[in-house]
């Protein structure tokens, strides 16, 4: 418990079911999660795989409220993760998107910059100066005064992960960070992530990249039918599958 | 050819010089560009409440009375301003609303263009919000950002570069729409035409005069837009 930096009991999430303008009757049911229950501790790397649509993201989005869940609580530091408290919470869960989401009207180091200062966590100083050190991190301090849309795929999502880390979070949620990007752009991003990993930030990572959840996450997590089905370390993971679904589905990548 | 340009020019002395009558045309001039910029004004506020509202109501999910009650109201105002002519609504608004009061015409046509405006530029202004991907909305919640803050720091400032055409447009169709408030008596551009027609019994230099003089206008307000436009372009490069 002391150590357990975010708590899921329970958790489901169903779509449709509500009237909405121009469909007739209720929009149809979708189950997407069916219960998760998971503890996950400071430090841990923890890599959700499945088939798609199978939730992942959901979940994943669950996390920060991003989708409200239908049931279940989600404990984030000891404390629930609930509406009034939501935007406290998520200045200490970081995020990173698939599709990067930058601010493209303003610069690389405003991008850094603008939620810290506005949040007053930070003086427009502190703020600067702690830009200008990930930028150097992620390997792109020359591009601090540039406007996003001038950047490649591979260079925004490294500037994203830069604004996650910007708030200084305990955690980072990322939702297939590299399946936007052309393949030779993967490697720079996830050679970032092995990084911050190394450096004992505990990420919750949605990716179709086996070779990453192989040789970086401490637990992988196979998710299917809306619950999960496997929670193990990468070894016992790819090497000894005991859900026939996970067999499938790890026989299908090769 | 020499009968011509005599002709042209006792017309011209005729439509401008007699009587001082280019001051006719400078006070029209004065007067619409006067209720063409109020107006706009009035018409981007209003339609940027509306527009806020109405985006505010489609983007939440436990909506409180109060959002329920203005959502309903800004439809209705966008039901019946967009439902009814320009024109009526004008008259409305002088010998209804302020029939019964001694009030100047200006403000009265400056009211009713701003809020005949404020309609079509509050639907310009939600086009432009909901235009904006919601990944945006969401990585900036997603940083600590409220809905207040994520709108103004991050939706608003890239909507107003989106709906910058759009407004222009809007702009100039006001510029012109102000022409008819001759119907409440009001001496803008068109009238000061038509009264020195009126006067010279000759239709053709008064009113291409007037036209060329909107044509003016619009080509000024076209420079000056495009100008605005590029320079709001600046993070595209």
């Amino acid at each position: 418990m002391t150590d357990n930096i975010l708590q899921v009991r329970g958790l489901k999430k169903t779509y449709g079911g509500e009237k909405k303008k121009g469909v007739k009757g209720l929009t149809p049911k979708l189950d997407v999660l069916r219960g998760i229950d998971i503890d996950i501790r400071r430090g841990d790397v923890i890599c959700l795989v499945g088939p798609s649509g199978c939730g992942k993201s959901t979940f994943l989005r669950c996390l920060n409220r991003l989708e409200i869940p239908t049931e279940g609580t989600v404990t984030f530091e000891g404390e629930e993760v609930n509406d009034k408290d939501i935007d406290r919470i998520r200045r200490k869960m970081g995020m990173v998107f698939q599709h990067f989401n930058l601010f493209p009207h303003m610069t690389v180091k405003q991008n850094l910059c603008m939620a810290p200062v506005l949040l007053k966590l930070k003086t427009q100083e502190e703020a600067e100066k702690r830009a200008d050190e990930l930028l150097a991190r992620v390997g792109l301090s020359e591009k601090a005064d540039v406007y996003p849309n001038s950047l490649s795929g591979g260079q925004k999502q490294r500037i994203a992960i830069a604004r996650a880390l910007a708030m200084d979070p305990d955690v980072i949620l990322f939702d297939e960070p590299t399946s936007a990007l052309d393949p030779e752009m993967v490697g720079e991003v996830l050679e970032l992530m092995k990084q911050l990993a190394k450096d004992g930030m505990t990420m919750v990572v949605v990716t179709h990249e086996m070779g990453f959840a192989r040789e970086v996450a401490s637990r992988v997590i196979f998710i299917d039918e809306g619950k999960i089905q496997e929670d193990e370390p990468p070894q016992e993971f790819f090497t000894n599958p005991r859900h026939p679904r996970l067999k499938a589905f790890l026989s299908k990548l090769l | 050819m020499q009968d011509l340009w005599q002709n042209l020019v006792k017309q011209f002395t005729a439509t401008f010089i007699t009587e001082q009558r280019y001051m006719l045309f400078l006070n029209g001039l004065k007067t619409t560009l006067t209720i063409t910029f109020c107006a706009a004004l009035l018409g981007i506020v209003l339609g940027f409440l509306i527009a806020y509202c109405r985006t505010t109501y489609e983007r939440t999910l436990r909506r409180g009375p109060l959002l329920k009650f203005l959502n309903f109201l800004c439809n209705v105002y966008l039901t019946v301003i967009r439902g009814t002519p320009t024109m009526i609504q004008v008259l409305i608004m002088y010998f209804v609303i302020f029939g019964s009061v001694k009030i100047d015409k200006v403000p009265v046509a400056v009211l009713a263009f701003g809020m005949n405006s404020g309609a079509y530029v509050a639907e310009i202004f939600r086009g432009g919000i909901m235009s904006i991907d919601y990944g945006q909305m969401e990585a900036a919640r997603s940083l600590g950002l409220n809905y207040t803050q994520a709108t103004w720091r991050v939706i608003l400032p890239q909507t107003i570069k989106n709906v910058f055409p759009s407004l222009g447009n809007e702009l100039i169709v006001l510029l012109k729409e102000t022409s008819i408030s001759g119907y409440i008596a009001l001496q803008d551009l068109t009238k000061a035409g038509d009264i020195v027609r009126s006067r010279t019994y000759s239709a053709f230099f008064p009113y291409i005069s007037v036209a060329a003089i909107y044509l003016v206008l619009v080509l000024i307000l076209e420079k000056i837009l495009g100008n605005i436009e590029g320079r709001l372009a600046a993070s595209d490069r």
